[in-house]
């Protein structure tokens, strides 16, 4: 009984002081933060963000420790349980599925509840499992189709609007001795972006969802449908041969080697073709064409902040979070010259960047199907799995089609 | 004791360590690896069939499931089919690295100057990470770049994309893992050679044998014991290959290149895995794989000790 009183005086203090002043200058102790963001251009902006906290809170000593971003996917579970840190790097969506269930993730739906974030709304959704809130976004990105400019004017193509036309192009494309698209398998998940895609234009948004919940099976005629889409492009010598010996990293050689013309990708590859020598002039963006007359969906994986459960200063680590959702935070962190990438606070401004620009502009007012995580974040990690394997497998042996798609109905049914 | 016995007042009798003294000492020098050997194995072996009874994704509570999870793994889990023969590959391609250790052994058996340094050359690969190893060859086998197609390019061959083929990837990591474990055969067999008593070999001389008769039926008997040693470090070995495919396919082309070891892992380890139950239940079949030849070797070994004697 005590306890709980403790706990919900303690909670109620924390909420008033935060609602009072936004950064209350009396928080004390130290705030341990581990975060994955472990690129050089994130990190140091990670750095800067905890130094600039530091200087905020006098009195609070912020404590950084960042991991290697893929050695954090499987630490993190470590972290939560054992000595947990105040605050920790994750990702929206289904990816919180276990820590939430094993209570490793502290509940801050009141922090949304009583407008402690405000301009979350738009993305509360992702963070929202159970009906409650579970972290904050820091950041996001879209994705779609980035295409070498001076290749397509070469050829006298138009961004595409209609699967038909962007058919069209890649005909073109082929028969002038390049490969349509880049794209490196190795690691499977670049394959579900592109199933991503055609499922929601070929499906619709809903039905996508659906059948990350399991709700659908996938020997139904309609995912067919989408494979069926998808063979087209293979059929006709549409992606770069040999994808599955390539990293994405290793595939965007061929793009700036002019090898192929485009590549279905996250922002986040962007840097990489500046850095390969590519000028602005050299590389564009246009939004996965439409395929049926279907509302559009986008991916845009999001990442996130979390308090864990086990966490001893939640009362620094909530005002952190408030601290990074923050309108003016946001718009700093995400600029071209940091992460890149698009700011989560409605409020924020959207840095001047041909790209990031395009990308807030289709997913403001162009993703009236609904914005997806991404394949491995949407689907349960076991189904994801099976699945992007199988989508690999697909994209080299497409007649093995029926085997493939029994396999992942095999899963589907055991794992849901 | 007996000089004590003539005093009147009893003495005081001696402490029950001082006592037991010698049947103790061997035990207490004991302990200290007893104990953490059963920490570190002897439990967690037990813990693995425990848990594989379960469904547990590391974090929650574990339900217990019986014997589900072997029933799925044997019950025609293809992933599993395909780990198994991966392993059988491994293990058959993987003991040529002794007659190919053999054979550079004694290419290298002999005195002319600077051989010392031919034989280094020949251990590098051993001395290297199989980290190492297993990226330089993925390298080596690029599709486009790679050394190996540009070999068989100047000799006017087709290329060939070993690790995205998945009817020859395994081979392909086989191949990667052959090099240092020839080298290590070698040395094996190197240092039994300095072991072979010259004059047996001038008495088989004298008695006309030479080539491969002489190396059948003098030399090979002698090195026995190396041949022994090479054959289990090579099957253990074969049986942990998990670095290589890690670092040169990740299991793929669409999990063709999996092995035992690595579907454990994957299942319950990696980025998509914790499932903890199933995990276990593959961890407790490769023990049992292994247990197989582990006690033929244990058997073998006790039964040369007994004929030594």
């Amino acid at each position: 009984m005590r306890s709980i009183f403790k706990a919900s005086a303690a909670a109620l203090l924390s909420t008033s002081m935060l609602a009072g002043a936004a950064f209350a200058q009396d928080l004390s102790g130290t705030l341990r933060i581990i975060s994955d963001m472990s690129n050089p251009a994130p990190r140091a902006t990670m750095e800067q963000l905890a130094a600039d906290f530091d200087a905020l809170h006098p009195n609070l000593e912020v404590e950084l420790e960042i991991v290697d971003r893929e050695a954090w996917k499987t630490q993190i579970r470590n972290a939560l349980t054992a000595n947990a840190p105040d605050v920790v790097n994750w990702y929206a969506a289904n990816r919180m599925t276990p820590y939430v269930n094993a209570g490793l993730f502290e509940d801050i739906s009141d922090m949304y509840a009583n407008g402690d974030l405000p301009g979350l709304d738009a993305v509360k959704g992702a963070m929202t499992l159970d009906g409650k809130q579970w972290g904050v976004p820091y950041t996001y990105y879209q994705w779609g189709i980035y295409y070498r400019e001076d290749i397509f004017n070469e050829l006298g193509l138009e961004e595409p609007m209609t699967f038909e036309q962007e058919l069209a192009n890649c005909e073109k494309i082929v028969a002038s001795g390049r490969a349509c698209y880049a794209i490196g398998t190795k690691f499977l998940w670049t394959a579900g972006g592109w199933f991503d895609y055609l499922n929601m234009r070929t499906n619709g948004f809903d039905f996508h969802m659906q059948l990350a919940r399991g709700e659908v099976e996938w020997t139904d005629p309609r995912v067919r449908e989408t494979f069926a889409n998808w063979r087209k492009i293979i059929d006709m010598g549409g992606y770069i041969a040999d994808h599955q010996s390539y990293s994405w990293q290793e595939a965007l050689k061929f793009m700036t080697d002019g090898e192929a013309a485009s590549y279905l990708i996250g922002n986040f590859a962007v840097p990489h073709l500046r850095e390969a020598g590519l000028s602005d002039e050299q590389i564009d963006f246009y939004q996965f064409p439409k395929i049926a007359d279907v509302p559009q969906g986008e991916d845009a994986p999001t990442d996130t902040f979390h308090i864990p459960a086990n966490a001893s200063n939640k009362e620094a680590a909530r005002a952190f979070l408030q601290y990074v959702t923050s309108a003016e935070v946001q718009s700093d962190i995400n600029g071209g010259d940091k992460l890149g990438q698009l700011p989560v606070n409605a409020n924020s401004s959207v840095d001047a960047d041909e790209f990031l620009e395009q990308g807030f502009e289709m997913l403001s007012t162009n993703a009236q199907g609904g914005v997806a995580q991404f394949f491995d974040r949407d689907f349960p990690a076991e189904m994801a799995s099976v699945g992007m394997e199988g989508l690999q497998e697909f994209m080299v042996f497409p007649d093995n089609l029926d085997d493939i798609l029994q396999r992942m109905e095999d899963a589907r049914q055991r794992i849901y | 004791m007996t000089v004590m016995a003539d005093t009147p007042k009893p003495v005081k009798p001696r402490g029950w360590y001082k006592r037991n003294e010698i049947a103790i000492t061997p035990f207490l020098f004991l302990l200290p690896a007893v104990i953490f050997f059963s920490v570190y194995v002897i439990i967690p072996i037990f813990q693995s069939f425990w848990i594989s009874f379960h469904e547990w994704d590391g974090l929650g509570e574990k339900t217990w499931v019986g014997t589900a999870n072997y029933e799925r793994l044997l019950g025609g889990d293809r992933k599993f089919e395909v780990s198994f023969w991966n392993n059988l590959r491994w293990l058959f391609l993987y003991l040529l690295a002794i007659p190919l250790g053999l054979s550079i052994a004694l290419l290298l058996n002999q005195k002319v100057r600077g051989i010392r340094l031919y034989k280094s050359m020949f251990f590098f690969p051993f001395v290297l990470s199989q980290v190492v190893v297993g990226l330089v060859f993925s390298w080596f086998y690029l599709p486009r770049e790679g050394l190996l197609n540009a070999i068989l390019q100047f000799f006017g061959m087709g290329t060939v994309n070993i690790l995205g083929d998945p009817s020859l990837a395994t081979y392909g990591i086989i191949a990667a893992g052959l090099w240092p474990q020839t080298a290590y055969c070698m040395i094996l067999y190197l240092t039994g050679l300095n072991a072979v008593d010259p004059e047996q070999v001038e008495a088989a001389r004298l008695d006309g044998a030479k080539g491969l008769r002489m190396l059948w039926h003098v030399i090979l008997p002698q090195l026995k014991p190396a041949t022994f040693i090479a054959f289990v470090v090579t099957i253990i070995g074969a049986l942990r290959s998990f670095d290589f495919i890690a670092v040169m396919t990740n299991g793929g082309p669409f999990g063709s290149t999996r092995v035992l070891s690595f579907y454990m892992f994957e299942e319950s380890l990696s980025e998509f895995g914790f499932r903890m139950g199933y995990g276990a239940a593959i961890a407790v079949v490769l023990f049992f794989l292994m247990l197989i030849f582990i006690a033929y070797f244990l058997w073998s070994m006790y039964r040369d000790e007994k004929g030594a004697r």
